[in-house]
């Protein structure tokens, strides 16, 4: 497939914002194009280890939308985002990094994270990454 | 589509965007190239999306058919 480009810097790490992130990097990996995520502050603490199962932070401004929320896609079934992000791995073209600087400032390592998180980089690698494609901040 | 035989078949009804689309894209992958495979989904965005990663990836949409309100699509690996 095309050698188009997607790059999300993923800075939120509430559950809505989580799951829009990830719902559009499955869905750009499917259409074939290379999906980059920049994990940095709050989206970076999301993918501490395990901490996806207990995340049920939502934004402040739909506060009240948290619980039926969350009682609506464990009804429904809805995957969860982190199972998501292993789908989009699965089948297409999704690498997921974290940004050096958060990891540095709250004395983060990589074993501390994900799996999914493949390795630690600088926001110029971020932005080389990112060049003549797509890009959006979350 | 009566003279079509379906290789595979998966019942994604039930499953949310972008399920039946992940469905789809595992079942052609493991699919062997001329088998006919066929989706049947319920949810709205997928009406337009497998259609859509369909043409993208090249392969070829044979019909869509009602099943009890819900689509099944029926696809072909082509490569």
């Amino acid at each position: 497939m095309s050698e188009e480009k997607m790059s999300i810097v993923l800075f939120s790490g509430t559950v809505d914002k989580l799951m829009a992130a990830s719902i559009i990097a499955v869905g750009a990996s499917a259409m074939g194009k290379k999906v980059t995520v920049f994990l940095t502050f709050y989206g970076l603490m999301a993918f501490r280890k395990d901490d996806w199962k207990t995340n049920t932070k939502f934004s402040k401004d739909f506060e009240e939308m948290a619980e039926p929320a969350m009682a609506a896609m464990k009804e429904k079934n809805v995957p969860s985002w982190m199972s998501m992000l292993n789908d989009a791995a699965e089948v297409g073209d999704l690498t997921i990094k974290a940004c050096g600087m958060t990891m540095d400032l709250f004395g983060m390592e990589m074993e501390h994270l994900e799996p999914i998180v493949e390795e630690v980089t600088g926001v110029g690698t971020f932005v080389q990454d990112a060049e003549g494609g797509q890009t959006m901040f979350i | 589509m009566e003279n079509v035989v379906i290789t595979k078949e998966s019942d994604a009804r039930g499953s949310f965007c972008p399920g039946p689309l992940m469905e789809l894209i595992r079942m052609v992958r493991d699919a062997e190239v001329g088998d006919v495979l066929a989706v049947i989904s319920s949810d709205a965005g997928s009406q337009k999306d497998l259609p859509a990663w369909v043409a993208k990836a090249k392969h070829e949409l044979l019909g869509q058919e009602d099943v009890d309100g819900a689509v099944k699509f029926i696809i072909k690996k082509t490569h």
